[in-house]
């Protein structure tokens, strides 16, 4: 069997955002830089199944982006992934997730996957298209948002997550898409000795320039932070001064404290 | 300009979020059409077209022929834009009708602007404008961005259906976990977020709880983590709330937390990034570290 989980690094959420020269994302400079929460859960999901299907089956793991992508590439193989494919896309234009889904369609054209595991949306840009769009380009089965995955046998029997907590249950057959959602499976910490394998193993690098022959579908024309609402007060400094003012506002605008 | 709307239907009921599309071609200021796999039992109050397949020949979940039955209405409507509401249902089949089209798609739209759409990104905290280079798009918007229409009347009915069976199976539905906390009739309502820490934290939070006679809410994070239960969490996945005191502790306010308690009387946030999206809400964030605020409120309170 063949396994393919893609993954995308996103910067640390609770950093500040500036926009970049252009306008139309962020300026990288100051930001850290991690693997996207969403896609802890699918590499997790796709190790599980790569150890239950044990030898003659290998998960390749794939990311596109400049070279800092490597650090969360290392962490998936840490985490037990077999092989990585690095698609090397230095150039700070954007690109939409069309272009995304097509280079990640363009590799795995020919390498006959089984099953691929994508995020279901990224933090970052949340547009949760990437793997659906792998999978039509694909022509695999393809299912999203997914907190349930079993496999036997060429079937896979996943359970959806819908609103209000409810879930779908739905059973295809590979070659199949999951899209992973929050809460899928514990996410492993990687240990010091596969940290240490992990160096051992095959980052792959290919040039961006020889999987992308789709120009974008969408241009961000402005990023910026929201329109203040107003009405909300900001409290900082000392801690005691805090306790007391919070208090006062409470009695005074709340009947909860009297 | 043209809209053609993709309407919900879920266990045999049209949703009402269904609605929320109306509202969005109102502020657009389209014509609409819209298309529904549901049920000649369940037709929305919309005096417009209709194309209705049935769930029950279609299936409620089967991406494959939602997709075919779209197509076809596109291809006889000839929309700018089709539009899905940024859901469960719409994240999962819009993808799959923007590649048969080759559309651009633009995902979770908060609002309209004049030569294009803004979205949310960063977990909230920024925002883009996107312009489409297409001539038609396929647009999923954000879950109460748009204030639902109901325009009333009765819709003109096209019938459609479509053969196959597609790739999925739908085996069916499973309830919700049940709730051992009802948190929708508590008062007040203090929640544990990701910036509480860990699982050792969580007391800390429960007692401020107790000190204002209120209930532990927490955000999914802290729930999938394991410290706390499935029933006291609070959002799309969880419990809608609306106390009259919301206090959240280390939470950063992602859409899917608030669409679940921005409708509390009152917020207190504490967050140490000032930036944080949960201030959008909050009629007072206080920015500081949760371990050492809330633990100097709750003895405050409890005197
Ligand atoms: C070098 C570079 C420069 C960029 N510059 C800009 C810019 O200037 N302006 C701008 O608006 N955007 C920019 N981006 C962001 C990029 O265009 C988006 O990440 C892309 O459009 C995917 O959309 P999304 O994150 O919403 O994916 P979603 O559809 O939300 O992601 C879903 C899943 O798809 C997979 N996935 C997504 N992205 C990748 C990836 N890169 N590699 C492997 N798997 C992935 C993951 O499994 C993820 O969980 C840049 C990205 C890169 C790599
Ligand atoms: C389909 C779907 C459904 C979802 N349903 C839900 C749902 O029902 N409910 C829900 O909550 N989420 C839901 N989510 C997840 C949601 O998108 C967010 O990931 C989640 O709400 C984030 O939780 P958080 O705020 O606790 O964590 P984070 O986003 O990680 O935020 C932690 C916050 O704590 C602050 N912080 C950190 N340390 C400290 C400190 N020492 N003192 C003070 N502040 C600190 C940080 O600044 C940050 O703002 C859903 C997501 C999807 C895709």
């Amino acid at each position: 069997m063949k396994l393919l989980v893609c993954i995308k690094q996103v910067p640390d959420l609770e950093s500040r955002f500036k926009a970049n020269a252009e306008g139309v994302w962020y300026n990288e400079a100051d930001l850290a830089f991690r693997m996207n929460e969403y896609d802890e859960y699918a590499v997790e999901q796709s190790v599980q199944l790569r150890e239950k299907l044990g030898e003659g089956t290998e998960l390749t793991v794939l990311s596109i982006g400049p070279d800092r992508v490597v650090e969360a590439i290392k962490k998936a193989l840490a985490m037990g992934c077999d092989t990585a494919v690095h698609v090397q896309d230095a150039a700070a234009s954007g690109k939409d997730p069309w272009q995304i889904a097509s280079i990640i369609a363009a590799y795995a054209k020919d390498k006959s996957f089984d099953i691929i595991f994508t995020g279901m949306q990224s933090q970052d840009r949340g547009s949760a298209q990437v793997g659906v769009t792998v999978a039509e380009l694909l022509g695999f089965a393809c299912t999203t948002t997914i907190v349930g995955f079993e496999y036997d046998n060429g079937t896979i029997t996943a359970k959806r997550e819908l609103e209000g907590g409810i879930k779908g249950i739905v059973r295809m057959k590979s070659p199949a898409l999951v899209t992973c959602q929050l809460g899928l499976n514990i996410p492993r910490y990687p240990t010091l000795p596969n940290i240490m394998k992990a160096k051992k193993k095959e980052i792959i690098a290919i040039p961006v320039a020889d999987l992308l022959r789709e120009e974008s579908l969408a241009a961000t024309t402005s990023f910026h932070p929201p329109a203040k609402k107003g009405g909300g007060i900001v409290l900082e400094g000392d801690m005691a001064d805090l306790v007391d003012k919070v208090i006062a506002i409470l009695k005074d605008k709340t009947a909860v404290l009297r | 300009m043209k809209t053609l709307l993709i309407g919900e239907y879920r266990e045999g009921k049209l949703l009402d979020s269904t609605y929320e599309l109306l509202g969005f071609a109102a502020q657009l200021g389209a014509e609409t059409a819209m298309l529904l796999v549901g049920s000649e039992n369940q037709l929305p109050l919309y005096g417009g077209t209709l194309y209705l397949a049935d769930a029950a020949a279609c299936g409620e979940y089967n991406p494959d022929l939602h997709k075919k039955l779209i197509i076809e209405v596109v291809q006889q409507e000839n929309p700018d834009y089709i539009v899905f509401l940024h859901s469960s249902y719409g994240w999962d089949l819009a993808p799959r009708v923007a590649v048969a089209l080759k559309a651009a798609q633009i995902s979770e739209v908060i609002a309209i602007q004049d030569s294009g759409f803004e979205v949310g990104c960063c977990n909230g905290k920024m925002r883009r404008s996107v312009k489409p280079a297409t001539n038609k798009t396929v647009l999923t918007v954000q879950a109460g961005a748009f204030p639902a229409l109901q325009p009333g009347g009765l819709p003109t009915v096209h019938k459609i259906t479509s053969a196959g069976i597609g790739s999925l199976e739908f085996i069916g539905y499973e309830p919700a976990e049940k709730k051992d906390v009802d948190l929708a009739k508590a008062e007040v309502i203090v929640s544990a977020g990701r910036g509480v820490g860990k699982k050792d934290n969580i007391p800390v939070i429960q007692a401020l709880a107790k000190a204002l006679g209120g209930e532990l809410g927490a955000s999914r994070p802290v729930v999938d983590a394991g410290w706390v239960g499935h029933s006291h969490q609070v959002g799309t996945t969880g419990q809608n709330v609306s106390p009259k005191l919301y206090v959240a502790c280390g939470i950063s306010g992602a859409i899917q937390h608030l669409a679940g308690m921005k409708k509390s009387d009152f917020i207190l946030a504490i967050n140490k990034d000032k930036d944080a999206p949960i201030g959008e809400v909050a009629d007072v964030l206080v920015v500081a570290d949760v371990m050492q605020f809330v633990p100097a409120l709750t003895a405050k309170v409890a005197r």
